[in-house]
């Protein structure tokens, strides 16, 4: 399978996808 | 040293940091959306144009920009005494602010490992500025890329922990 980091735009919906999780972690943890 | 944590202190130093990590994210992204793109439309007989003189002159502002804006950014953060709460990620503090600004933190410090310890070194055997045998060359430049790349998917939570939580 291809590396996802191999393409520009996939590593910028990582990036995204990312800063979702840990926006959602940061909220709901205390 | 009270004036260490002078709130004018405080501010220049954080100002320190912002230039410092435009210089590093700014040649980062410079890397990722317009050098490594476009290579390979460049005819071969240009690219060591690219490759023994652009190249080597924005690693070279990269990497100290790097070192630069993690050094600045700590001492921010003992300035403003959450440095320990903050690389705890707020779980010793339960501060969500402490955690929010912690995983910037924790995402920039394996940035900066990055630029350090992988791109840079592969990037000085892709680019033929360390001898090593000629096969190897592919290798070290696939790898600099993906580790380049892990750090432009690490900028986007990274610099939004940065803005998200103002601490003063």
């Amino acid at each position: 399978m291809k590396n996802p980091l191999e393409s520009l735009q996939n590593t910028i919906l990582l990036g995204i996808a990312i800063t979702i999780v840990m926006a959602l972690v940061v909220k709901y943890t205390f | 040293m009270g004036f260490l944590t002078d709130p004018y202190a405080v501010f220049l130093v954080r100002w320190f940091h912002v230039l410092s990590g435009i210089m590093w994210i700014g040649l980062l992204w410079y890397f990722n959306f317009v050098q490594i793109p476009n290579m390979a439309k460049i005819p071969d007989e240009q690219k060591p144009a690219i490759g023994k003189v652009i190249a080597p002159a924005a690693l070279f502002w990269f990497r100290w920009a790097a070192a630069f804006t993690i050094l600045w950014g700590l001492i921010q953060a003992w300035q403003l005494g959450y440095i320990g709460d903050a690389l705890a990620l707020g779980l010793t503090s339960k501060n969500a602010a402490h955690m929010s600004i912690g995983f910037g933190m924790w995402f920039g410090l394996i940035m900066a490992f990055n630029v350090w310890f992988v791109i840079w070194p592969n990037q000085q055997k892709a680019l033929g500025l360390v001898e090593v045998p000629a096969e190897a060359k592919p290798a070290a430049a696939r790898t600099a890329m993906l580790f380049s790349r892990t750090n432009t998917m690490l900028s986007v939570p990274m610099s939004y922990s940065m803005v998200a939580v103002h601490i003063t």
